[in-house]
């Protein structure tokens, strides 16, 4: 009797502390609303929403390889599983045609959809928390005067727990903190802004903070870097491997072209953020880079000298006639291989863009890994569309992994006084076989003709 | 310094510094004229060629990467007399204005069909976009890539050779 009466005290528990849960989990719907006219919309507030969408990224995830804009079912891989993104194209059916206004900047602000249910992190809205009411509705009046697609979405992959949104609620407790973001009277406006921005809607820190293993983003390594899609995010704190210390200005051109000229050109996928940035208005992106910059921290001394050190090697080289350095060249795979491939574009004779970058200002040699750039050699730079940008042809069809081991030791050896790298061959070996899988970006703008918005395509052959 | 290639099923000694790229060593040593030098820094596709069945830039790829690798050009894919199907449907569609561009246009699209005697038009695009015409006959060029797949696909049902 008294092992039973146990038994249903305990029964009686969890049954109160589940149905405490549900109460404290739910949410109502939000009742559905036909469709705005959008011939009704204020066009200004669309315009302003059209920059506001770029400079947070929507199109990146919510658009398939050569699907429509907006219409969604990118699956993201992510360690519980591959989610959909989805249809925000203001179709009734597939997309959120129904959605209010109110309904819509419940989903930034809270993470949770029109009918209640709890959003995935995957969409970012730990930081779209921060979005002001004012911008949500820009960005609202822009996907309404988008054209309705008709395009259903596959159901997420999720293993289980993971598939059971409720219990997003409790992870919303532990990580999450609903915006919106309020201005520090310390900070300069411009700097105001850049958080905001960076923060916010442009949400950085989803891919360049590291995630814990509930996909929480650490806040203890602020930036830090990570690795997403096979690609590796590089630190932007004070740990970023840049050779020149990057500063508000370099950043600001970087991220509005798409390239520097001591930096080199973005790819993976940073590729489709700095297309996005090139169009929206220069004051933001700027505060973007102000802030960024103030994050990086103002380079001491030695990192100084290490930034002129890496300019005045490149300069000498690109001052160097070809010939003579081919001819003092001694043995070693991997230093032929450079010379003779690499070389004749990465000398730095030709500025970048189009010419390559002199290694010694590469962020990728002083990287933690080689990753990114076995993925330029392997499936190279393809060119945008419309546009003329940075290129290198794939070299996938001629190195085989050893070649290409030699080649990277050797890049890390001549051009960055860090350690040899130690997962080189797993990594070659993984990415030539496609066990890890490597989207390849386009430089171009997503602002461009429909099925490259998402500038998602195969690897290049 | 001597090489070792394997051009066209041909595995001869070429007298070429290993650094050399290998539409050097096609051209000036082998003969073989068929890629050509457009751009000579991997842009533009005029040079490509097959190595082990993918299509390569031969202009920025130097021998010393192809020891035991096999290397076709478009000297490899038929003769005047008896062209492979890849030839003989850009002759059918009359696909060459300047022609510069075509020996690459062909190696690349012998790679694809080879990989995938079924490529669909947007493959064929998606394929030979690294491949630059500057005539503008684009839409003979995939025209032909078509026809050659449909070639390829009845050889390879009757038995014969791709």
């Amino acid at each position: 009797m008294r092992a039973l009466r146990i038994i249903a005290g305990l029964a009686t528990i969890v049954v109160v502390a589940a149905a405490a849960f549900v109460a404290y989990a739910w949410r109502s719907a939000i009742d559905p609303v036909e469709p705005p006219v959008q011939a009704n919309i204020d066009r200004a507030l669309v315009a302003r929403g059209a920059d506001l969408a770029a400079i947070g990224n929507c199109n990146v995830c919510h658009t398939a390889p050569g699907g429509q804009p907006f219409a969604g079912g990118l699956g993201i891989p992510t360690p519980f599983g591959t989610i959909y993104s989805t249809n925000i194209t203001p179709d009734p059916e597939n997309g959120i045609g129904h959605w209010s206004e109110a309904a819509f900047i419940r989903a930034m602000r809270e993470g949770v959809d029109r009918e209640g249910r709890h959003l995935y992190p995957a969409f970012p809205y730990d930081h779209y928390t921060l979005v002001s009411n004012e911008d949500n509705r820009a960005i609202y009046a822009f996907l309404m005067t988008r054209k309705a697609v008709s395009a259903r979405i596959p159901a997420n992959e999720l293993s289980f727990p993971f598939n059971i949104r409720m219990l997003l609620a409790g992870w919303k407790a532990l990580y999450f903190r609903e915006g919106p973001f309020q201005p520090d009277p310390n900070r300069s406006a411009e700097l105001n802004r850049g958080y905001y921005l960076t923060e916010g809607l442009s949400h950085c820190g989803a891919c360049h903070t590291p995630r814990n293993r509930l996909g929480a983003e650490k806040k203890g390594e602020y930036l830090a870097g990570a690795e997403v899609e096979n690609w590796t995010v590089y630190p932007i704190n004070a740990n970023s491997p840049a050779p020149v210390p990057w500063n508000a200005d370099s950043l600001a051109i970087y991220l509005r072209h798409g390239w520097h000229e001591q930096h080199g050109a973005s790819r993976g996928s940073m590729a489709p953020v700095t297309a996005n940035l090139g169009s929206v208005p220069e004051e933001d992106v700027k505060a973007i880079a102000a802030y960024v910059a103030d994050v990086m921290g103002t380079p001491n001394q030695e990192r100084i000298s290490r930034g002129e050190a890496a300019l005045a090697a490149a300069r000498k080289e690109s001052e160097t006639p070809l010939a003579v350095r081919t001819a003092a060249n001694g043995n070693g795979v991997g230093e032929a291989i450079f010379v003779s491939a690499c070389q004749g574009c990465h000398d730095g004779r030709r500025p970048v863009p189009f010419g390559g970058l002199n290694l010694h200002l590469s962020s990728a040699v002083n990287a933690a890994n080689a990753q990114n750039i076995i993925n330029v050699t392997l499936f190279g730079l393809p060119a945008a569309r419309g546009e003329p940008s940075a290129i290198m042809p794939a070299y996938r069809g001629v190195l085989n992994a050893d070649q290409l081991v030699a080649l990277l030791d050797y890049m890390r050896k001549r051009f960055s006084d860090k350690p040899a790298w130690t997962d080189t061959r797993e990594r070659v070996v993984a990415t030539m076989n496609g066990q890890r899988e490597v989207p390849i970006y386009r430089m171009d703008g997503t602002t461009q003709a429909p099925p490259e918005t998402s500038m998602r395509t195969a690897p290049w052959p | 310094m001597a090489v070792t290639l394997t051009v066209n099923g041909k595995t001869q000694q070429v007298d070429a510094d290993p650094e050399t790229p290998l539409l050097y060593v096609l051209r000036d040593h082998l003969e073989l004229n068929g890629a050509k030098y457009g751009c000579g820094i991997g842009q533009c596709g005029a040079c490509t060629v097959m190595v082990d069945g993918e299509a390569v830039l031969s202009c920025v790829t130097p021998v010393l990467l192809l020891e035991g690798r096999r290397v076709t050009t478009i000297e490899g894919l038929g003769t005047r007399e008896r062209p492979g199907p890849i030839q003989q449907a850009f002759i059918d569609e009359q696909a060459a204005q300047c022609g510069y561009c075509i020996p690459g246009m062909m190696m690349r699209a012998q790679a694809l069909l080879q990989a995938n005697p079924s490529a669909d038009e947007a493959a064929i695009r998606a394929a030979l976009e690294p491949n630059l015409c500057r005539c503008g006959t684009h839409m003979r060029i995939i025209k032909a890539v078509m026809r050659a797949g449909e070639a390829m696909r009845q050889n390879s049902r009757g038995g014969g050779a791709i």
